[in-house]
């Protein structure tokens, strides 16, 4: 082997330029595929980020049932009471009781259907970006208040501004008609034209008094520190629900199922790049891998003469592959971590995106995900790509005859 | 009396288009072990192809080879390989060498394909070169090796592991006719110590000179077979 191994490298270095040209194009690929994936998978969670952030929080306890079929009898008991004993469990501060209803706004001029939303004004905007978006007014004060909160669309569309009033008409949770009038105090723009258009937040204890919920409440908001320690915070929050049959704690992809799509729909097209790239490499290896078996028939018969067997030659042109491949893939992995890491440190951000991003408060630049995934994936794949590409030359090797081949010079 | 080599109405037929040309037609041969044999004869005469289907790289039409005993002509090609690797020893008339090898690693090649162990290799490898007069030459590349060099370090991979029959294609056709004289002189004195049985084709004179026994062969026909000292 330590002569065949020897063989193979001095092999690779006979013809120094093709291979460090080969070995440039496999590193060059590696460094694209590192880096792209790297971004895609940071930007993949920014996304879910800013959208966990935003409304849905990483966890969420709800009633069983409520996340399929959200009535407003399919509530939780004493729900603030939940959201005090899941600090305590989570060792979080990020945690905040919510209930939800429908409603019929109307102000002077025009009515439109929303959602309502009671939250705890003290525990909402560690959970949720909208209170950060308030542009006009201020958020909600107190629990007990009587003041309402609207988005950007909504208020243009009813025509409305801080001070005005509302007119909330719905149904509470005894089937009773939910009536009142409420001052607008704050104005958000989430940057999300759903939220923007159709939400309406309100004190938890008004909202409560409003739908006749007594203390029930309709969710737990959880926001963990980040996605790594979620499936930790998680075990917690389902450690403490224990045996009680009628909450779930549901995750973001459950609650978010529609991101979940968007990524893999996103990654589903990305897909014909990377394989186009791979392919790409794949073929410029085995035109060097060819070459440079075709220019050796000689020499391969020489060595059949001796004794070798097909099978051995194939194995050291396997191995040159391998060999070369491998150091490729190194250089590629090396540079590519390299780039990441600077702009894992630094940020990677697109011009204009800063703008953008302070406006709905977003993070400004992306940061490549150091991934295990990340930095494995594209690698082993070009590995084995050039394996594969290296199996036709080495093959074609058992069709040599020794008689022939060293005819060939 | 022992036969390292026989041939048995031994043909090879090469079919181009229309015509059929008969490389070897109905060849009987007897080589006894310890032989040193000159093939001899014009160009297309046919000894390359006697050479190669004695070696196993080619099958005959018809007719059968046996070497040591063993029928060469009905083997797998697999068996041909493990028999070229175990008891024959080849030289060609040039580029015999792996050029990416230094001397040294050229004559161990063949011993690492039959598994020897490293320090048997590094032993022999190292006294066979000095035996070929390479002494001080062994890690030189085939590049860095004059022509005649570059023979005896085939010369040296052929004898290496104790084949029983070298087989040696115009060894001396690119090398001048002293350095020519030295290798003949050489393969020579291997034949007297080690017993080895050497076939060599050639044109030139000065080879057949060395020649224990000369066979002439004439489009593919055994023509002439003398017998000397
Ligand atoms: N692969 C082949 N296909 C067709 N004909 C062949 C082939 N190999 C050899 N021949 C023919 O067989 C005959 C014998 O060839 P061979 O190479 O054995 O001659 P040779 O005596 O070695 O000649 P030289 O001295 O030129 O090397 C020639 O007529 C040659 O043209
Ligand atoms: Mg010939």
């Amino acid at each position: 082997m330590d002569l065949l191994l020897r063989m193979a490298w001095r092999n690779i270095w006979r013809h120094s330029r093709r291979s460090v040209l080969t070995l440039l194009a496999i590193a060059f690929g590696v460094v694209l595929l590192v880096f792209n994936i790297g971004i895609q998978q940071g930007s993949y969670d920014v996304m879910i980020d800013n959208t966990v952030r935003m409304f849905a929080g990483h966890i969420q306890v709800q009633r069983k049932g409520y996340l399929d079929t959200p009535r407003i009898r399919t509530s939780i008991p004493n729900v603030s009471k939940l959201a005090a004993d899941l600090r305590k469990t989570t060792g979080l501060e990020t945690v905040s009781a919510r209930a939800t209803g429908f409603a019929l706004v109307s102000s002077r001029s025009r009515s439109y259907g929303v959602i309502i939303t009671g939250v705890d004004p003290k525990y909402e905007p560690m959970v949720s970006s909208i209170p950060g978006t308030v542009r006009q007014g201020r958020y909600l004060s107190s629990p007990t208040a009587n003041e309402a909160v609207v988005g950007s669309s909504l208020a243009k569309n009813l025509k409305i501004k801080i001070g005005d009033e509302l007119t909330l008409l719905g149904s509470g949770r005894d089937g009773s008609v939910a009536a009142t009038v409420i001052p607008v105090v704050g104005i958000f723009n989430s940057g999300s034209t759903d939220f923007d258009r159709h939400m309406v937040h309100l004190p938890l204890q008004t909202f409560q008094e409003l739908f006749t919920m007594g203390d029930h409440g309709h969710a737990v908001v959880i926001l963990s520190k980040n996605l790594e320690q979620l499936p930790d915070t998680m075990a917690k929050v389902k450690n403490y629900l224990g045996q009680d049959s009628k909450l779930v704690a549901l995750d973001w992809e459950q609650l978010l199922p529609g991101i979940k799509e968007l990524i893999e729909l996103d990654i589903a097209a990305s897909w014909f790049i990377y394989i186009t790239l791979v392919v790409i490499i794949t073929f410029s290896i085995l035109n060097t891998f060819l070459m440079s078996v075709l220019e050796r028939t000689r020499e391969f018969g020489i060595m059949m003469a001796l004794g070798a067997a097909p099978f051995r030659i194939g194995i050291l042109v396997m191995l040159e592959a391998f060999v070369m491949s491998l150091l490729g893939v190194g250089i590629g992995l090396l540079l590519g971590a390299a780039i990441n890491y600077y702009f894992y440190v630094y940020g990677f951000s697109v011009p204009g995106m800063e703008e953008f991003a302070k406006q709905f408060n977003m993070p400004d630049s992306i940061r490549p995900q150091m991934s295990f995934f990340v930095f494995s994936i594209g690698p082993s794949v070009v590995l084995g790509a050039t394996m594969i590409a290296a199996l036709y030359p080495a093959l074609r090797i058992r069709l040599l005859k020794p008689v022939d081949a060293m005819h060939a010079v | 009396m022992e036969y390292t080599v026989v041939c048995k109405q031994l043909s090879k037929l090469y079919h181009q288009g229309d015509v059929t040309i008969a490389a070897l037609n109905k060849v009987d041969l007897q080589i006894q072990k310890g032989g040193f044999v000159c093939l001899s004869g014009p160009s297309g005469s046919g000894k390359t192809t006697l050479l190669n289907m004695i070696g196993g790289l080619d099958h005959p039409t018809s007719g059968e080879i046996h070497v040591d005993g063993k029928r060469v002509d009905q083997m797998s090609k697999a068996d041909m390989a493990e028999m070229r690797l175990r008891q024959l020893g080849f030289v060609f008339q040039a580029y015999n060498l792996i050029p990416v090898l230094s001397a040294h690693e050229n004559v161990e090649f063949v011993m690492q394909l039959q598994g020897m162990d490293k320090k048997t290799r590094a032993d022999k490898a190292r006294a066979i070169l000095k035996e070929v007069g390479l002494e001080g030459m062994e890690r030189r590349r085939p590049a860095e090796l004059s022509g005649g060099q570059q023979q005896r370090v085939a010369v040296a991979r052929a004898m290496v592991s104790g084949p029983s029959l070298i087989l040696a294609d115009e060894p001396t056709a690119n090398l001048d006719s002293v350095t020519a004289e030295m290798l003949l002189q050489m393969m020579r004195r291997l034949n007297d110590v080690h017993g080895t049985t050497f076939l060599i084709s050639t044109h030139d004179k000065l080879v057949m000179s060395y020649a224990k026994r000369l066979i002439g062969l004439h489009d593919g026909e055994i023509v002439d077979d003398e017998r000397r000292n």
